[in-house]
C-alpha cells in the first residue's frame, strides 16, 4: 500500500499536505482501493468553510458512496474539477492528480492530532 | 365481535401465547392502556355474509353516476385506454406494484421501467427521467426538494396557477421544514412575470410553474426560466404529458426538473388513483434526483441487460443521508404508461394531442357564443378553458348534472373572486355532438 512520507492521514484514511495557512487533501490509496471503482464525487463549492469531522465532499464508488472528512479547518479555495467527468483519476493516482480540494485559512497548528505517514502505515498494519 | 375464518389464531393459541409471556388474560396484556381510552369502541356494525357485502357494495355503487358525459378535467383527463394496455398489464410476469427486490432477475420489468423512462425524456425534451413517482403532487415535492438540495438555498416561489391540489400537498410536505414556499398570485390567468422576477433573489431555489396550468392556459416560460436561471434558481415544471405532444418542451423552455401526473397515459379517471408521477430532469442533476432509475449496459459477454443504477445514493446504502425517502416506483401504473406511449407513438401522441385541442377550440366558440356566458381569461389554452357564467357555477354544473352532464369544474371552490367561473376540458372522447349537446343544455340552464 502506498503511503507517501510528507503527507498527514486520519483514521477515516484522508490525506493532507500541509503549506503554511493552505492544505491540500484527499483520500489515501488504502481508501481507493477499498472503495473499488470510483464513479462520481460531490465535491464542495468554493468559498465553504470546514471542520474537522464535518463532510467536504463524497465519494461514489460501484459498492458505496462515503463521506469525506476535511482533515483540518479552513474554507475551500480550489476544487479539483477534473474528477467530475474523470473521476477514475483517484483510483489512479489518489496522491497528486486525485486530489479534491485546497484550503486556506489553516490554521498553524492543524497537523496536531493527525497521523505522520509511519503512524498511518502502522495503523494500517493493525486493521 | 364474531371470529373471523381469516385470523388464524384459535382460542388455544391465545391462552398458549398468554402463559408463554406470563400474562393470565387479554385484558391483563392491554392493562398499560388507559382505561378511557380501551373503552372507546368503533361504531362498526356486526361482521356480515359475503353476499350480504356484496349486495351492500352494489347499492353504494349504483349512487354513483357513471352515466354523465364527462368534460370535467382539472388535472385528470378522460382519455381512451386502449385494450392493450390491461390484457398487458395482467399478465401475472408483470402483475406487481412494487419495485422488484432482486431487481436485475426481473429483466422484462426493469426493460419496461426503461422504456417508460425514454418515452418520458422524449416528451419531455429531458435528458434523464426515473422509473416513476406516486403521482403528480407528491413528484413536484420531491423537484421542490431536489432543488433544494441542488442549490442549499430554502426558498421556492410558486405561480397560483400550480393545481391547488398539488399546492395543498406542498403546504401539507413542507409544514415542519426548512423550506418557505411563497405563491405568487396569477394575472388574468397566467404567471405575473413581473412579481415573481421581483422576488428572485441569492436565496430562491427554484421557481414553479404549471403547463398547461389549472385554468387551462398556456404560455411560453422561457424568459421567466433565463430569469431564473441568472438568480441561480432551478426552474420547476408541472405539466401534463398529452399536451406535450404538440406544445412546445419543457426542454426547449430550459426547464430543469420537470414532474407530472401520468393518469393521461394509459390509466383510467380513478377516484384518487393508482396514478402515476414522472419526474425527468438534465444529466447534470441526475444524482440529486430521488427514486429508482434504470439504466441499460452489457455483461462480459456483450449481451444487452438492464440493471437500476445510481443506487449509491439511495436510502439502503445512504441511509439518513440518502436522496430522498423515495427508494420505490410506481411499476405497474409506469407499465401502463410505457405501453401507452409504444402503442402511439410520437406520431399517435400528436394526433391525441392535436384532437384535444380541436375539440377545445370548438367547444369554446360554442360555449362561448351563448348569451351570458364569456371568456375568463384571454390567454391561450391546449384542451381546458374557463368560461365565466350568469351565475354561480357550482349551481349552473349542478343543473346540468339533472341533465346527464359532468359538465366542468367550479374554479372558486380553490379561487376566491371566481365563483362564477367553470373549468371545461375535453379529450379525444368528445365528439362534435356531445359538444352540441353540452352547449344546448348550458344555454337551456343559464336562460
Amino acid at each position: 500500500m502506498n503511503v507517501p512520507d510528507g503527507l498527514l492521514f486520519t483514521k477515516e484514511h484522508e490525506w493532507v499536505r500541509l503549506a503554511g495557512a493552505t492544505a491540500v487533501m484527499g483520500i489515501s490509496d488504502h481508501a481507493q482501493t477499498a472503495l473499488g471503482d470510483i464513479t462520481y464525487v460531490d465535491l464542495p463549492s468554493v468559498g465553504k468553510a470546514v471542520a474537522p469531522g464535518g463532510g467536504v465532499a463524497v465519494v461514489e464508488s460501484v459498492k458505496a458512496a462515503s463521506d469525506v472528512y476535511t482533515p483540518v479547518s479552513g474554507t475551500v479555495r480550489a476544487i479539483n474539477t477534473e474528477l467530475r467527468d474523470h473521476p477514475e483519476i483517484i483510483n489512479q493516482d489518489p496522491y497528486g492528480k486525485g486530489w479534491l480540494c485546497e484550503l486556506e485559512q489553516v490554521p498553524a497548528d492543524a497537523g496536531s492530532g493527525l497521523m505522520t505517514a509511519a503512524q498511518y502505515r502502522s495503523y494500517l498494519e493493525a486493521q | 365481535m364474531a371470529r373471523m375464518s381469516y385470523v388464524a389464531h384459535v382460542d388455544a393459541d391465545r391462552a398458549a401465547m398468554l402463559r408463554a409471556i406470563g400474562v393470565a388474560s387479554e385484558d391483563e396484556l392491554y392493562a398499560a392502556i388507559p382505561a378511557a381510552v380501551q373503552q372507546a369502541r368503533l361504531n362498526l356494525p356486526e361482521g356480515q355474509s359475503e353476499v350480504e357485502v356484496e349486495q351492500l357494495v352494489r347499492a353504494m355503487a349504483r349512487r354513483n353516476r357513471t352515466d354523465l358525459l364527462c368534460f370535467l378535467g382539472g388535472g385528470f383527463y378522460d382519455h381512451y385506454v386502449p385494450a392493450a394496455v390491461d390484457a398487458i398489464l395482467s399478465r401475472g410476469e408483470v402483475l406487481t406494484a412494487y419495485t422488484p427486490y432482486q431487481p436485475e432477475v426481473a429483466q422484462g420489468t426493469l426493460q419496461a421501467a426503461f422504456e417508460f423512462q425514454s418515452g418520458i425524456c422524449r416528451l419531455t425534451d429531458m435528458e434523464v427521467a426515473n422509473a416513476s413517482l406516486y403521482e403528480g403532487g407528491t413528484a413536484l415535492y420531491e423537484a421542490i426538494m431536489m432543488a433544494v438540495r441542488t442549490t442549499e438555498r430554502w426558498r421556492v416561489l410558486i405561480d397560483a396557477g400550480v393545481s391547488p391540489i398539488y399546492r395543498m400537498m406542498l403546504r401539507t410536505y413542507l409544514a415542519n421544514m426548512p423550506v418557505t414556499l411563497e405563491e405568487v398570485p396569477s394575472v388574468n390567468g397566467v404567471v405575473d412575470t413581473a412579481a415573481l422576477q421581483a422576488r428572485l433573489g441569492k436565496d430562491v431555489a427554484c421557481v414553479v410553474v404549471q403547463y398547461p396550468n389549472f385554468f387551462g392556459c398556456i404560455e411560453d416560460h422561457t424568459a421567466l426560466f433565463a430569469a431564473a436561471h441568472a438568480a441561480g434558481a432551478l426552474a420547476v415544471m408541472s405539466v401534463y404529458p398529452i399536451a406535450l405532444g404538440i406544445l412546445k418542451t419543457p426542454g426547449a423552455m430550459g426547464a430543469d426538473i420537470v414532474t407530472g401526473e401520468g393518469q393521461s397515459l394509459g390509466l383510467p379517471l380513478c377516484f384518487g388513483g393508482p396514478y402515476l408521477g414522472f419526474m425527468a430532469t438534465r444529466k447534470q442533476y441526475v444524482r440529486k434526483m430521488p427514486g429508482r432509475i434504470v439504466g441499460l449496459t452489457h455483461d462480459q459477454q456483450g449481451r444487452r441487460g438492464f440493471v437500476l443504477t445510481l443506487q449509491a445514493r439511495e436510502q439502503h446504502i445512504r441511509r439518513e443521508k440518502a436522496t430522498s425517502n423515495i427508494c420505490t416506483n410506481q411499476n405497474l401504473c409506469a407499465l401502463a404508461a410505457a405501453v401507452y406511449m409504444a402503442l402511439l407513438g410520437k406520431e399517435g401522441v400528436q394526433e391525441v394531442a392535436q384532437y384535444c385541442a380541436d375539440n377545445a377550440s370548438y367547444a369554446y366558440s360554442k360555449l362561448t357564443a351563448i348569451a351570458g356566458v364569456t371568456r375568463t381569461f384571454p390567454a391561450t389554452f391546449f384542451n381546458e378553458f374557463c368560461i365565466t357564467l350568469p351565475g354561480d357555477a357550482r349551481d349552473v354544473i349542478g343543473d346540468l348534472v339533472d341533465r346527464g352532464f359532468a359538465a366542468g369544474f367550479p374554479v372558486g371552490r380553490y379561487y376566491a373572486g371566481l365563483e362564477r367561473v367553470a373549468l371545461v376540458a375535453l379529450t379525444e372522447m368528445r365528439t362534435k355532438e356531445d359538444i352540441d349537446r353540452l352547449a344546448a343544455a348550458l344555454e337551456a340552464v343559464v336562460s
